[in-house]
């Protein structure tokens, strides 16, 4: 069928093909310029009737009052409104195709204790998935590995490029730890009887404790890697790729994304990186609420979601997942809403308004998935709002991209005019114009 | 006499506690005769009473003012398996048509409760997807509160479970270690399962037809043995009990369909039916229904051609369309997917809002008494916060035959009682646990 398909295609004419098998116009970096619309740059207020221009891949000037240059590209985007593309902070786009075809799957390496696998390794530039999620205004995700202990390294990305290498902004954006579990809080998941607790206790303790090996070793393996660096006469020692990965980790300069979501998880996961001096960052958080103090205290920031998903325990509240995002907001800790999607991180912006018709200002909804993830991720310089000197990453739209109906017009991602097809309007225009045999 | 007493009395305390509830100032989307800005509807009892733009409180109504706020019949879910204790699947035969979701109904189950929380007040509960043929489902009201035996609704038909294409094929189930994989493999296998199980309800039937005869000539006749699969395939035949049919590919779709001419039964609805796209005429040539999701995809291989554009194609195609769930959660929000119908494909707001009400009552057969805001349907609506395709409504206020069984500033105020009741409850409970251990 696929290939069928692909023929189709090729027939149809399409001369140029960037990702997948959509034409693009890949590595062209046009001098733009968008006129009389809204222009809503995030960090600051919108502007109406407002120009933005962008060229070479970055943004140069946005305002009520901007010169448009002689030889910019100009779109009138009268009635239309602009924003910056909006960055899932978990998704496992480019790491999977078809869930339940392994082959087309590198989410989750083997074992429990993966800090060397890289997520911006195993991108496929060419997923179905990547122009299907950037239509709908997602222009960024950090890909982020699954399974086991220590989960890997996530990579922040661009939904655009020919190669891994191009398509990546930040990797390793973070280490990812699941922090083990005593329950995951489903009903079911309660021992039997005293002995299958007492056993599941002492999994857990034992899980905790070869995490805390790890660690320990891999401070060890950093204070030898730094003497041998300045000091020849320390003696040789043998790589090991595991603790060379945890270095930058246990010296403080690469985060850890802790995933955790019952209260008795997080607090464990933060004494965890008390230990250790390690810089989090909490993804998941369900029970949010209630490790406020905790925190503050840090100056931690969450990942929160998917929003769209149930509550662990029978009496959660029904909407806790959508109240949490105000919490947050209301106690001053930065925050951002992610999908963990893979096939529908294209539904992030519905993740925040769950969040906004639940008490989060739209506005505060809208950060959440555009400059809060830039600035949690530390790309804020680069991504994350319309500002002068950014990469142009750039959605137009007719409305509000959390609105279900609104429908975006154009993507520019790196200052690139990005098609707007997909697999899901090719297969719509194909089958649309299906003649009537009948 | 006494017991003619009983029922009079029961009658009076009936009509004596017979609710009338007046919902006023709000736009009210009655799907079927547009939206009326301003309006009210009266429900009294189990039943919506009046509906119009000046409507006065009878005495003793409690009226309720929604000022800004909109009104939607209750979101009708025809793929659910909320509310099964245990599990969805029998998976031993290829053909378990005999068995029963209605014997494994839970009235306990936070998900229904959940999803009146998000406008949903009625729901198909099916089997699981292992078996080709999977058994009986029940359409039921989310009755929250109610023992389940007020739960499935009276005139509602029988329906049953079909399931096409990799699940019944056993690709997703491994069986246990030494256990032989189970028949059929392919869909070729799906067919053969079918196709034989409807060859051995004719000769059933005619087995039967024949004991009937000879009996109406006066002659001895031995009554052919009575098989409980058997019945209930004969009765798809004869037209008492609905096929909802799980499907993805659009081959399988037509295999179905051209067994469904050649064996001489109907198909209700085709599940999921996630390449309906690709056969919308032929589907609609059936006069077969389709509920689908309107954006998941690539979770599995026949999953991969699926598209958002599907809801659309398809009624364009005069199929009619619903959303339906397959998911606690997703059962939540059918609003929001049924307002993605807008975006992909271009669907109208009142063909949007179709999709999770009316339309999904037709498939049931049930759109005589649901699915529209009406005089005469039963009163079952929510009322909502902003418009019902808006990513930011939400629901205050469920109804469920004119009864509310959510309430958001009820849930506020229970859950802090809640949450103090288990707050006590643990320190009881460790309390006595201390007390064990000091002695």
């Amino acid at each position: 069928m696929r290939k069928v398909f692909f023929a189709a295609l090729l027939l149809a004419g399409s001369a140029a093909f960037g990702q997948s098998v959509i034409p693009n116009d890949p590595g062209v970096k046009p001098l733009v310029a968008i006129r009389n619309a809204t222009i809503v740059p995030v960090t600051s207020a919108p502007i109406p009737n407002g120009t933005i221009v962008f060229g070479n891949g970055v943004i140069t000037a946005v305002g009520a009052n901007v010169a448009v240059p002689a030889n910019a590209t100009v779109i009138d985007g009268t009635g239309l409104f602009v924003y910056p593309g909006m960055i899932d902070a978990s998704s496992s786009v480019g790491l999977t195709e078809i869930d339940s075809v392994p082959g087309t799957v590198d989410t989750t390496e083997l074992g429990d204790f993966n800090a060397n696998a890289s997520a911006a390794v195993a991108i496929n530039p060419h997923s179905e998935l990547i122009p299907v999620t950037r239509v709908n205004g997602v222009t960024n995700i950090v890909t982020v590995p699954e399974g086991g202990i220590i989960s890997g390294q996530s990579a922040l990305i661009q939904l655009a490029g020919w190669t891994p290498q191009e398509m990546v902004i930040k990797s390793p954006a973070a280490m990812n730890i699941r922090f083990p579990r005593l329950r995951s809080g489903d009903f079911g998941d309660v021992p039997q009887d005293e002995e299958a607790e007492k056993n599941r206790r002492k999994t857990y303790a034992a899980e905790i404790d070869k995490l805390r090996d790890v660690f320990r070793d891999a401070q060890a393996y950093a204070r030898a890697a730094s003497a041998r660096a300045s000091n020849k006469d320390v003696h040789r020692f043998d790589r090991d790729l595991i603790l060379e990965a945890l270095v930058p980790v246990v010296e403080g300069r690469e985060p850890v994304v802790m995933h955790a979501n019952l209260a008795r998880d997080i607090r464990a996961a933060l004494a965890f990186a008390d230990e250790f001096n390690l810089k989090v960052i909490l993804s998941g958080a369900q029970d949010v609420a209630e490790v406020i103090p905790d925190l503050k205290q840090r100056n931690i920031p969450v990942l929160l979601g998917p929003t769209l998903a149930l509550p662990q325990r029978e009496d959660d509240p029904y909407d806790l997942l959508f109240t949490n995002a105000k919490t947050l907001l209301d106690n001053g800790i930065l925050f951002a809403i992610k999908t963990d999607e893979a096939h529908n991180t294209r539904n992030l912006p519905y993740h925040a308004a769950a969040c906004a018709a639940f008490g989060l200002p739209k506005d505060e909804a809208l950060k959440a998935i555009t400059i809060y993830p830039a600035r949690i991720f530390g790309v804020a310089d680069r991504l994350g709002s319309l500002e002068v000197g950014k990469i142009a990453n750039v959605i137009i739209t007719d409305g509000d991209p959390l609105e279900l109906r609104t429908n975006v017009k154009r993507v520019f991602i790196n200052g690139e005019d990005i098609s707007m097809q997909s697999r899901h309007t090719l297969l719509y225009d194909k089958f649309r114009n299906r003649p009537r045999t009948q | 006499m006494r017991k003619l007493v009983a029922v009079l009395l029961f009658a009076c305390s009936a009509f004596a506690q017979e609710r009338v509830t007046l919902i006023r100032n709000a736009t009210i989307l009655t799907i079927t005769n547009g939206t009326i800005e301003n309006g009210s509807v009266l429900i009294r009892g189990t039943k919506i009473a009046a509906v119009g733009r000046d409507l006065a409180a009878p005495a003793g109504a409690q009226v309720i003012d929604a000022s800004g706020k909109f009104v939607l019949p209750g979101i009708i879910d025809t793929h659910s398996h909320t509310a099964i204790e245990g599990s969805v699947n029998e998976i031993s035969l290829p053909n378990s048509g005999n068995v029963r979701i209605a014997d494994v109904l839970t009235a306990t189950d936070i998900n229904v409760y959940r999803q009146l929380a998000g406008g949903t007040t009625a729901a198909l509960v099916l089997h699981g997807s292992a078996n080709s043929i999977g058994g009986q489902s029940q359409i039921v009201k989310w009755k929250w509160g109610h023992p389940i035996s007020e739960w499935p609704i009276p005139d509602a038909p029988r329906t049953i479970k079909f399931a096409l294409g990799e699940n019944p094929k056993s690709a997703n189930f491994r069986p246990p270690e030494g256990q032989p994989r189970q028949y059929p493999a392919t869909r070729m296998g799906v067919e053969e399962v079918i196709r034989k199980s409807f060859v051995d309800a004719r000769d059933y039937l005619a087995a039967w037809d024949e004991y009937d005869a000879k009996k109406k000539r006066g002659e001895d006749a031995i009554p052919p043995r009575r098989d409980l699969l058997m019945e209930e395939m004969a009765d798809i035949l004869r037209g008492k009990v609905d096929i909802h049919s799980h499907c993805y590919r659009a081959d399988e779709i037509l295999m179905l369909l051209n067994l469904s001419d050649e064996l001489g039964f109907k198909v209700r609805e085709l599940q999921h039916v996630l390449e309906g796209y690709k056969v919308a005429p032929e589907i609609a040539a059936h006069g077969v229904t389709g509920g689908t999701f309107i954006d998941w995809w690539g979770y599995k291989a026949e999953a991969y051609d699926a598209i958002p554009y599907n809801v659309a194609l398809m009624t364009r195609n005069n199929v009619i369309v619903s959303v339906n769930s397959d998911s606690d959660e997703l059962a939540r929000h059918l609003n929001q997917d049924a307002a993605k119908s807008m975006k992909y494909g271009g669907l109208s707001e009142d063909e949007a809002l179709r999709l999770c009400t009316i339309n999904p009552a037709k498939q049931l057969r049930l759109d005589h008494r649901m699915g529209s805001i009406e005089v005469g349907k039963d009163a079952d609506l929510a009322i909502w916060t902003a418009h019902p395709l808006s990513s930011y409504a939400r629901v205050d206020t469920t109804f469920v035959d004119g009864e509310i069984v959510f309430d958001r500033q009820r849930d506020l105020q229970q859950r802090e009682a809640m949450k103090r009741e288990k707050q006590q409850r643990l320190k009881a409970e460790d309390d006595a646990a201390k007390k064990e251990k000091s002695k």
